[in-house]
C-alpha cells in the first residue's frame, strides 16, 4: 500500500519500527501535493523547509527509540486560521495576506511537543464564514471525489487534502459545522469537540462562544489519537476546561452493546436528499447489528436553530473582526487620506462579500434598540436548545443524524443563494449552540458517487463514547470509508 | 435667578498591579514605547484574555473601602468602538453587572460638616494605549504599553454641588485608594483622571438640567476650573433664554475654556455584549470577608483616633490623614521621637512648608522617612536647637542628608561645656560695657540685648535657657 493511502496510525507504527523514515513520508506527501494541487487546491501555503528541518529532529528521536506521541513523525495539514509562528496565517482573506503571527497557537505547541510535522496551511472560507470554501480570497478548493463539486466548508481545504491523499491527518475548526460538513462532503472523519475541550488560544476567532478546533482524518481512530494530543485545559484560554483524562486507547476499547442511540425525528424531515436518508437508515442497521438500540424521538426547537446561530455568530464576529482596521497588521488601504478613510477603505478592500454580510448582520443585531429583540432572544433560544439536548441525553447515550441535507453541491450553486446556504447548516449548528461534541464520518455515497456523512452527537465531554461507536462502525465489514 | 450646579464624576484609576489585567505584561509607567506588549494586549489575531485575579481583589478592596455592595456574580462586557489606541477595537469593560454598587464616601462641605457622596458603581476595565503626534512626519504613533493596564471606574451619583465639593471628593477618593494600596493615584502620570458631568438648575427645582460631559481631566485644578467655567457657561445660556445641549465638550486647560466635541446625536453606539472569552466571576463570601478583615485603617477612622487618642487639633489631623504619605511620615516620626504632637507640628510647619516652597506632592517626597523623627529627637535631647533643626530639615528634604551626620560634619551641635559658654559670655560682656551698665542701672530690656549678643557669640549653638541663666548669674 502506498504511503499516501495509509492512516496516520499505520504510518506512525512504521515510523516507530523503522520501516519508514520521516523524510520518506514527507517526500510522498509533497509528491502527492504536487500531483493533486492543480486540481484540488486544498493548500494556501506550504512550509516545506520547516517541515524537513523539524523532521530531522523527529527522526533522531525515533532512531533513539523515543516516540513522543502515538503520532510521532506523522505529517499534518493545518487550517489557515490557526496561528503558526513566522508562517503565514491568512484566514483565506486578503485582509491577512502576508500576515506572519509572532506566536504559535496552543494546539501548534502541542503538535510540536508530540512530534507531528506541519505540511502547510489549508484553504477555507474567508474567516471561516461559508459552507463551501468558495469565499476564500485565494481561489476555490475542489472536491477530490468530483472536481465540479465543492469540498464543503469552512474547513474544506483540510477535508479535501485528506481525501486526495495530500496529508494523512489535519486540524480544522468548527463554529457551525465547519469540520463536520466538509468531512461529510469529502468522505473523511472529523470531530467537533465539546466547547472548552481544546484551547482556542491562537485560533483566529470567528464566533468565540462557538469556535472549536478539532481533529480530521481518514478514520475515527486517527482522530482519537490526535484529539488526545490537543485536548485539555490551557491556562491561556479561560474558556478551556479540565477534560476528564481522555485516552484514545481506552475510548476505542469501548463497544456498542446495550448503548441507546436516538435519532431526532426533525433531522429526517423535509429537504433531506433521499440517498442521504437511505444511507442513514443503513447506518442505523449497522449500529443495531453492533448491539445498540436505535430509535427516533422528537427534538423540538430545531426550527429556531439557524436564526439563533446566525444572530450569535454574526454578533461575535462583527466584534472579533473589528481589530482588522488597517493600522497594526494586515491590509491597509494605500490611498487613505485620514483615519476614517483608513478604516473604511482598508476594510472595504480587505474583506470579501460574505464576511461583510455577516459583519453588517452582527452590527445590526447588537445595535441599541435591537439588542433585546435579537441577541438577547437568541441567547434564550440557545439555552432552550441546550436544555432540549440535555433532556434527550437522559434517555440516550448518543444521537445520530445526517450532517447536511444533501451531498456536495456544484461549485457556484450555493453562493448565488446565501439563504439556502445558511439553511443547509440546520443539522450542524445546534451542536455548537449546545456546546456538545459531534463526530462526522462517512456512511455511503449517492447516485453520483459523492460521499454521504453522518454525525454522532454526544454528551458534554462524551467524546470517548463517540470514538468507540465510530471506530466499531468503521471496523465492520465493507464499512464506508474515505478514499484510501 | 439663583442657580444650583449639579455635578457627577466618573473617576478612572489605574491599579498598581504588577501585571496587566488580561496578560502578564508589566504595567510600569514611562517605559520605552511598545516594550511592554504581547499578542494579547496588542490585539493580535487569535490571542485571548486571561483575568488577573489581583484586579478582582483590588476592586473588592476598593468597594469595601467606599461602603459598596460587592456583586457576587459579576462578568465582563465588550464595548465596541474604533480608535487607533484600542488595538482590538473593543474595550473589555463591565456594563450589566459591575463588581461594586451603591456605596458612598464622606467629604467636608462648606459649613465644615460632613456630606455623603453616593457612589453608583465601580467597574473593572482595561486602559487603552497612547497616541503621540509626530509633527515632523505629520503622523500619529501608537504606544500600546498602557493597553491592558487595569482600571477601576468609580461612578458617583450627581450629589456634588460645587467645584470645591468635586475637588474634595476626588481628594477623598485619592486618599482612600492610596490607603488601601490599590493605586499610586499620580494624576500627572494619568493614573487618576476624571470625567465630569455638569448641569445647572434654578435653586429649588426638582428636575435636573441638561448635562454636558468633559472627559479626561487630570488635575484637581483642571477639574475645579472646568466645572466653574461650564456652570457659568450654562447659566449664561439660560439667562439669555437659550438652552443647554447634551454633548461632550473638550476642556482646554491652557486656555481655560471648553468647546463642543460631539453631541448626543453623534453619540456612539458601543454595541455592548457579554465578553465570550471570559467566564463569569464568582466572588465568595469568604473572599469578601477576608478582604474586609485585611482593610487598613481608613482616613476617617484614623482622623478620629488622632484627635481622641493623640489629642491633635482637628485641622491638623484633616491635613495629615488626607495623604497616606503624610500619615506614614507622621507615624514614623512620632514612633521615633515618642511625641506625636511635636511630630504633627513638624509636619504642619516644616514639611508642608518645604512641599509648598518646592512645589512637591507628598507622594514625591524622597527623603528617608526616619530622618524627621531623628531630627526631632535631636531637638528633644538638646543636641541642637529648633532653629538649627529647621535648617537641617531643609537639607534632609532636598538632599536626603543624614541628620546626625550632618550636624556633626557642620559642627551644629549645641555647646554643652558650661565653662566654654561662661568664657564666651564674659568676653561678650567685656565688649558691651555700656549695656551692662544700663542693665545694672535698672533697664531690664538691656538683658534681652545681651542674651542676643551672647547667642551670637556662641553662633546660636547654646541652649537659650542656659545662656539666659548664666548671664543673669554673671551680671549679679
Amino acid at each position: 500500500m502506498s504511503i499516501t493511502n495509509q492512516t496516520a496510525l499505520q504510518l506512525a507504527a512504521q515510523l516507530r519500527s523503522g520501516a519508514l523514515r520521516v523524510s520518506e513520508v514527507l517526500d510522498a506527501c509533497y509528491a502527492q501535493i504536487e500531483a493533486a494541487e492543480p486540481t484540488v487546491h486544498g493548500y494556501i501555503s506550504l512550509c516545506r523547509e520547516d517541515a524537513y528541518a523539524f523532521a530531522a529532529k523527529v527522526q533522531a528521536r525515533l532512531d533513539a527509540g523515543e516516540a513522543r506521541s502515538a503520532l510521532a513523525g506523522v505529517p499534518i495539514a493545518i487550517k489557515d486560521l490557526i496561528c503558526t509562528k513566522g508562517i503565514p496565517t491568512t484566514c483565506a482573506s486578503k485582509m491577512l495576506e502576508g500576515f506572519r503571527p509572532p506566536y504559535n497557537a496552543t494546539v501548534i505547541e502541542r503538535l510540536h511537543a508530540a512530534d507531528l510535522i506541519p505540511l502547510g496551511k489549508t484553504n477555507m472560507d474567508e474567516f471561516a464564514m461559508g459552507s463551501t470554501t468558495e469565499t476564500s480570497a485565494f481561489g476555490v478548493t475542489r472536491n477530490p471525489h468530483n472536481p465540479a463539486h465543492v469540498p464543503g466548508g469552512s474547513s474544506g481545504g483540510s477535508a479535501a487534502v485528506l481525501a486526495a491523499g495530500e496529508a494523512p491527518i489535519a486540524l480544522g475548526s468548527d463554529t457551525g459545522g465547519s469540520i463536520r460538513q466538509p468531512c461529510a462532503y469529502c468522505g473523511v472523519t472529523g470531530l467537533k469537540p465539546t466547547y472548552g475541550a481544546v484551547s482556542r488560544y491562537g485560533l483566529i476567532a470567528y464566533a468565540s462562544s462557538l469556535d472549536q478546533i478539532g481533529p480530521m482524518g481518514r478514520c475515527a481512530a486517527d482522530c482519537a489519537a490526535l484529539f488526545e494530543i490537543i485536548a485539555g485545559r490551557d491556562e491561556k484560554d479561560s474558556s478551556s476546561m479540565d477534560f476528564p483524562a481522555f485516552s484514545a486507547a481506552a475510548a476505542l476499547a469501548g463497544d456498542l452493546r446495550g448503548k441507546r442511540i436516538g435519532v431526532p425525528a426533525e433531522f429526517l424531515g423535509e429537504g433531506l436528499q433521499p440517498a442521504v436518508a437511505k444511507a442513514l437508515r443503513e447506518a442505523a442497521e449497522r449500529f443495531r447489528a453492533l448491539g445498540a438500540t436505535v430509535e427516533e424521538f422528537p427534538l423540538p426547537m430545531l426550527a429556531y436553530a439557524v436564526p439563533t446561530y446566525y444572530i450569535i455568530a454574526c454578533a461575535e464576529a462583527c466584534s472579533n473582526l473589528s481589530r482588522y482596521d488597517g493600522i497594526k497588521y494586515g491590509h491597509s488601504a494605500a490611498g487613505a487620506r485620514d483615519l476614517l478613510e483608513t478604516y473604511i477603505l482598508s476594510r472595504s478592500e480587505g474583506f470579501g462579500m460574505e464576511v461583510k454580510r455577516r459583519i453588517m448582520l452582527g452590527n445590526f443585531v447588537l445595535s441599541s434598540g435591537y439588542y433585546d429583540a435579537y441577541y438577547k432572544k437568541a441567547l434564550q433560544a440557545k439555552r432552550m436548545l441546550q436544555q432540549a439536548y440535555f433532556k434527550a441525553f437522559e434517555t440516550y447515550d448518543m444521537l445520530l443524524g445526517p450532517v447536511a441535507p444533501t451531498t456536495a453541491p456544484k461549485l457556484g450553486e450555493s453562493l448565488s443563494d446565501p439563504l439556502r446556504m445558511y439553511l443547509s447548516d440546520i443539522y450542524t449548528v445546534t451542536v455548537n449552540l449546545a456546546g456538545l461534541p459531534a463526530l462526522a464520518l462517512p456512511c455511503g455515497t449517492d447516485e453520483n458517487a459523492l460521499p454521504i456523512g453522518m454525525q454522532l452527537i454526544g454528551k458534554p465531554f462524551g467524546e470517548s463514547a463517540l470514538f468507540a461507536a465510530a471506530d466499531a462502525y468503521q471496523r465492520t465489514e465493507d464499512a464506508p470509508l474515505g478514499r484510501l | 435667578m439663583q442657580y444650583e450646579t449639579v455635578i457627577g464624576l466618573e473617576v478612572h484609576t489605574e491599579l498598581s498591579t504588577k501585571s496587566k489585567i488580561f496578560c502578564a505584561c508589566a504595567t510600569r509607567f514611562g517605559a520605552a514605547p511598545n516594550t511592554q506588549v504581547c499578542p494579547v494586549c496588542s490585539g493580535m489575531p487569535g490571542a485571548l484574555p486571561v483575568l488577573n485575579q489581583n484586579v478582582v481583589e483590588y476592586a473588592v478592596r476598593t468597594g469595601l473601602a467606599t461602603n459598596c455592595a460587592i456583586t457576587r456574580g459579576t462578568k465582563f462586557d465588550r464595548k465596541n468602538y474604533f480608535y487607533p489606541d484600542l488595538p482590538k477595537a473593543y474595550q473589555i469593560s463591565q456594563l450589566h453587572q459591575p463588581i461594586c454598587t451603591e456605596g458612598w464616601v464622606e467629604i467636608p462641605n462648606a459649613e465644615n460638616r460632613t456630606k455623603r457622596i453616593r457612589i453608583r458603581e465601580i467597574h473593572m476595565e482595561e486602559d487603552a494605549g497612547k497616541l503621540l503626534h509626530d509633527p515632523w512626519e505629520d503622523a500619529s504613533l501608537a504606544d500600546y504599553n498602557r493597553c491592558g493596564v487595569p482600571l477601576l471606574e468609580i461612578v458617583s451619583q450627581p450629589d456634588l454641588r460645587s467645584a470645591e465639593e468635586a475637588v474634595a471628593y476626588v481628594e477623598k477618593l485619592k486618599a482612600i485608594l492610596e490607603y488601601i494600596g490599590v493605586s499610586d493615584c499620580k494624576m500627572q502620570e494619568g493614573s487618576l483622571r476624571a470625567d465630569v458631568n455638569v448641569s445647572v438648575r434654578p435653586c429649588g427645582a426638582g428636575e435636573y438640567g441638561t448635562r454636558t460631559e468633559m472627559k479626561n481631566l487630570n488635575s484637581l485644578r483642571a477639574i475645579a476650573r472646568a466645572i466653574a467655567s461650564e456652570a457659568a457657561r450654562q447659566i449664561g445660556l439660560l439667562e439669555e433664554g437659550g438652552r443647554v445641549v447634551q454633548e461632550t465638550r473638550r476642556w482646554d486647560d491652557d486656555r481655560g475654556e471648553s468647546s463642543p466635541m460631539r453631541s448626543k446625536e453623534d453619540a456612539q453606539d458601543y454595541k455592548y455584549f457579554p465578553e465570550p472569552d471570559l467566564p463569569p466571576i464568582e466572588i465568595s463570601e469568604a473572599q469578601v470577608e477576608a478582604a474586609r478583615q485585611a482593610l487598613p485603617e481608613l482616613p476617617e477612622t484614623k482622623k478620629r483616633r488622632y484627635i481622641t487618642e493623640l489629642g491633635l487639633p482637628e485641622y491638623d489631623t484633616g491635613i495629615i490623614t488626607g495623604s497616606i504619605h503624610l500619615v506614614r511620615l507622621f507615624e514614623r516620626a512620632s514612633d521615633q521621637c515618642g511625641n506625636p504632637k511635636e511630630a504633627a507640628n513638624w509636619i504642619m510647619g516644616e514639611v508642608l512648608g518645604q512641599l509648598k516652597a518646592t512645589q512637591t506632592l507628598p507622594e514625591d517626597m524622597s527623603f528617608d522617612p526616619d530622618s524627621l523623627g531623628r531630627l526631632i529627637a535631636l531637638v528633644q535631647s538638646n543636641t541642637i536647637n529648633r532653629g538649627t533643626a529647621k535648617k537641617v530639615f531643609a537639607e534632609v528634604f532636598s538632599k536626603n542628608v543624614d541628620p546626625e551626620a550632618y550636624v556633626q560634619e557642620h559642627g551644629l551641635a549645641l555647646i554643652t561645656d558650661r565653662g566654654a559658654i561662661v568664657q564666651a559670655l564674659r568676653q561678650m560682656l567685656a565688649a558691651n560695657e555700656k549695656s551692662v551698665a544700663q542693665y545694672k542701672g535698672g533697664k531690664a530690656q538691656a538683658l534681652q540685648y545681651l542674651i542676643g549678643q551672647g547667642m551670637r557669640a556662641l553662633k546660636g549653638q547654646a541652649p537659650a535657657q542656659e545662656v539666659r541663666q548664666l548671664l543673669e548669674e554673671l551680671l549679679e
